[in-house]
């Protein structure tokens, strides 16, 4: 990766916080600290990982993606905007009454957005037999799912990934985002899931943990995941919930709610100097 | 019909895919461990690069085949109707019901007639899961004939779509040189006008029976098989409410939310007619052999015909 390509993504990931603050400021709600830690994962994987075609969101032979972790559907909008796939400016209608923006995604509904997900555990699955059905019709494309670290508690998740490596689906890359938060609070005392590597081991992933907000980790893992053969890839991410708006890392408050006026003009502050900085570079 | 030969809907279900499966390549098949119950073991033996077995794991292989589903493929499903509506139920309903999904679901083992498993695998409840669910066609087969046609049908139809399949072997009475099937739409047997019985699955065969038995005693019934639970025939049923005034549901199903509350439904707001429903009675089954348990719960001929000498009465 150059200077200038990870300095654009710095910059195209920021503006994707920026309307992951729009988006649930005009919603009033919404899931903003998954949204925050999945962000730069997300930039990277649309802009520099998926073969996907803005102008034809059908496209047959695509890459796929699905957001198992459905209610960071922000960051997912968000991503699929600034990528092309419909105005930013729509963004704002997040979650209101006739938007094709829904609180959680809508794959008829929203261009780009290839399951609909929400109730966690399924993405998964349905992302693992999209990467069945490639290999089936022999289509060339990958399949990725991004996963919350508490979604990992659903039993279905498990089954999902006993059947990725049953069927030795290597076409077939998952992300857990590992920002250790969870509604009731932190994972670890709600329902511990670690050690999360060595359980994906188990389960016969090859595993390749990484710092989830660093360019230069994603991308060489999102490479070995391409070039592992005969087994499916987990990229296990440490995260950080809330990141990029100071008042709403480390928070599991910041789970699903919207920020209001004040939070709002702070979190634009904070993020518009960062692009400032960032775009001076 | 002692003469007339018996089939399980469930061995006509296998037999269809694996002919389907020889017309069309995009047809693959799920099962979670119970192929040689479902009898989807016939489409495996000829196709097993596409009879994907997902272990005893429902809930991933009914979103998994939604994600196959999105690929372009046609998936069929299968479990017993406890585990396919049951357990699968969020699964059905988030997975494939919500982005309307061309996953067709094929649950057998439906209803009293599992026999000696007993309640724990008696689904009595999946007409009602499967048609609160927007946009899921819900249908259940009476006879061999019937359920080859469904199958086919259901391959064609883009949506997802729900069939009933049952366990024992039910007396094969349509004739297949007659005989055209199209989702939605009822089927008039006997033709008559004091009482209407309409009738689901493996009751149809009691329904016709008791309207031979009913016709001895000088009452015309009107004897009618609905195939498809949803989308219901209105006509059909608003036809025979008109004709008859009285009506008598019959399936092997909880007489909350399956066909008898559909009518119901139905007639309540359209044309408002004494119905009788014929079902499980808000009551869990038990173990025993199907033939015996059928008669225990009333789910035969001589209930029917005791419930239309009240009625006409």
């Amino acid at each position: 990766m150059t200077l200038e390509e990870k300095k654009q993504l710095l910059i195209t990931a920021c503006k994707v916080r920026i309307g992951i603050i729009e988006s649930t400021y005009s919603a009033s709600s919404g899931h903003p600290g998954g949204s925050l830690s999945a962000a730069d994962f997300l930039t990277y994987l649309y802009f520099k990982e998926l073969n996907i075609d803005p102008n034809n969101p059908a496209w047959s032979d695509r890459d796929r993606f699905v957001l198992s972790k459905g209610h960071a559907a922000p960051a997912l909008y968000a991503v699929l905007a600034h990528r092309g796939f419909f105005p930013v400016k729509d963004l704002r209608t997040l979650r209101h009454t006739g938007s094709y923006l829904q609180g959680h995604p809508n794959m008829n509904e929203t261009p780009g957005v290839d399951m609909s997900t929400g109730s966690l555990g399924q993405g998964v699955s349905a992302a693992s037999g999209m990467a069945l059905a490639a290999k089936y019709m022999h289509k060339d494309c990958r399949i990725y799912a991004l996963l919350g670290d508490g979604e990992i508690q659903e039993g279905e998740v498990w089954e999902a990934f006993m059947f990725a490596h049953h069927y030795k689906l290597d076409n077939f890359c998952i992300a857990i985002d590992n920002n250790k938060l969870q509604i009731d609070g932190n994972i670890a005392d709600v329902m511990s899931p670690y050690p999360i590597p060595d359980k994906l081991r188990a389960f016969g992933f090859a595993v390749r943990e990484i710092d989830g907000h660093n360019f230069e980790q994603i991308e060489s893992a999102l490479n070995e995941a391409r070039a592992t053969k005969g087994v499916p890839f987990a990229i296990i991410m440490d995260t950080i919930k809330g990141k990029g708006v100071s008042y709403m890392e480390n928070q599991a408050s910041w789970h699903g709610k919207g920020p209001n006026d004040k939070e709002y003009e702070q979190a634009m502050d904070e993020l518009k100097a960062k692009l400032s900085e960032l775009e001076a570079m | 019909m002692a003469d007339i030969k018996a089939i399980a809907t469930r061995d006509s279900y296998g037999e269809t895919l694996a002919q389907l499966g020889a017309e069309h390549t995009d047809l693959v098949v799920f099962d979670a461990d119970l192929a040689g119950s479902t009898k989807t073991s016939i489409f495996q033996k000829a196709f097993p690069d596409r009879h994907f077995d997902c272990g005893i794991a429902e809930a991933n292989m009914m979103a998994a085949a939604a994600g196959a589903a999105s690929m372009g493929l046609v998936p069929f499903v299968s479990s017993f109707a406890m585990f396919a509506a049951g357990r699968a139920f969020e699964q059905v309903r988030n997975s494939i019901g919500y982005p309307h999904l061309n996953v067709k679901i094929g649950a057998s083992h439906a209803g009293i007639s599992v026999g000696e498993d007993g309640a724990s695998h008696q689904c009595c409840e999946d007409f009602a899961l499967m048609r609160a669910i927007p946009g899921m066609v819900v249908m259940c087969p009476s006879d061999d004939i019937e359920a080859k046609a469904m199958v086919r049908a259901a391959y064609e139809y883009k949506g997802p779509v729900y069939m009933r399949l049952g366990r024992s072997p039910v007396p094969v009475f349509h004739n297949i040189n007659q005989y055209s099937f199209e989702i939605g739409k009822g089927e008039i047997i006997i033709d008559g006008s004091d009482v209407a019985i309409i009738a689901t699955g493996l009751m149809t065969a009691e329904a016709i029976k008791a309207g031979q038995m009913l016709s001895e005693k000088g009452i015309s019934a009107c004897v009618i098989n609905m195939p498809t639970i949803k989308p219901l025939d209105d006509s059909i049923v608003l036809e025979a409410a008109k004709k008859c005034g009285r009506i008598i549901t019959c399936e092997e199903h909880s007489i909350i939310g399956g066909l008898g509350e559909a009518v119901c439904s139905l007639l309540s707001e359209k044309l408002p007619t004494p119905v009788r429903r014929i079902g499980v009675n808000d009551i869990f089954g038990c173990s025993g052999p199907a033939s015996e348990l059928l008669k225990m719960y009333g789910l035969c001929a001589d209930n029917i015909v005791n419930n239309a000498l009240e009625m006409v009465k």
